[in-house]
């Protein structure tokens, strides 16, 4: 694959399941319980438990890496969270060069549940 | 909405965090990674580490205990509560692999309020026990207002 501006990274399709937030909340310590509760999170105005956003940049830092080929190639992402992201729905995270400076790549990506941005303004910097 | 800004410019004690192989398989699975670098000896050896990799965003691991520290420092005055976590960045250096030490250091490098909400930006700096820094973060939590 030849990173040059205008081309596009694989796409990355994932549905968490419903344990999802559950298996994130021990991996990560992040056990609010928004994340983990129906009925707390309905009581403070959300729908029903919500995906951690550290957990979507995670995908999206995984979008990154297997289109590259390893973990070294990520150097640097930026990301602002919006709106709010359920388990049982699938994810939709694509991502396009932008800048190509001899090793390093600059990629512009976004990332969509129910076709609605989660996360916005994402810049990753990657080295080949 | 008047914010209290003493703890701004405040760095707190440095934690370390102990990279186990169990906790980078049990985060690689949370997040669905696929690369057996994070998973296999064997395979992160053929990659030529010596031992497992952390995924990159294994960052907010070796980092939470630093973050957790200042988020619920009554000096910084976050309302928990009415807590979302607004924008993250990272940068990265060296892999981190199982068996290395990382130490992180949390400061607070702004406060500031817009459209009636607080923003609490805190940065961190994790090396490793060679002194490399292997990534540097920028956390932005933002605080509504109580009705």
């Amino acid at each position: 694959m030849k990173l040059e501006p205008g081309v596009a990274l694989a796409e990355l399709r994932v549905t968490p399941d419903r344990c999802a937030t559950a298996r994130y909340a021990s991996a990560s310590g992040d056990f609010n319980p928004i994340h983990l509760d129906d009925q707390f999170a309905q009581s403070v105005g959300l729908p029903g438990r919500i995906l951690h956003g550290l957990y979507t940049m995670a995908l999206l830092a995984r979008a990154q890496t297997e289109a590259l080929g390893g973990p070294e190639h990520l150097k640097r992402l930026a990301v602002q969270f919006r709106g709010i992201a359920v388990p049982e729905q699938e994810i939709v995270i694509n991502s396009i060069v932008k800048e190509r400076a001899a090793e390093r790549v600059i990629v512009s990506a976004t990332v969509q549940q129910q076709g609605k941005a989660i996360i916005r303004a994402a810049t990753v910097e990657l080295e080949v | 909405m008047a914010l209290d800004l003493q703890a701004l410019g405040h760095a707190f004690e440095p934690h370390t965090y102990a990279v186990g192989r169990e906790k980078i398989r049990e985060f690689a699975r949370a997040v669905g990674e696929t690369d057996p670098v994070h998973l296999d000896l064997d395979a992160a050896a053929a990659a030529g580490h010596p031992d497992l990799v952390a995924p990159p965003m294994f960052v907010v691991v070796y980092c939470s205990s630093a973050i957790e520290q200042a988020l619920r420092d009554p000096a910084v005055g976050i309302d928990f509560a009415m807590l979302v976590h607004g924008g993250q960045e990272f940068e990265w250096g060296p892999l981190v692999l199982a068996g290395e030490q990382i130490t992180t250091q949390v400061t607070v490098a702004d406060i500031h309020e817009r459209l009636g909400m607080g923003f609490y930006v805190l940065a961190s700096r994790s090396t490793n026990q060679r002194g490399e820094l292997v990534s540097s973060g920028t956390w932005t939590q933002i605080v509504r207002p109580r009705a």
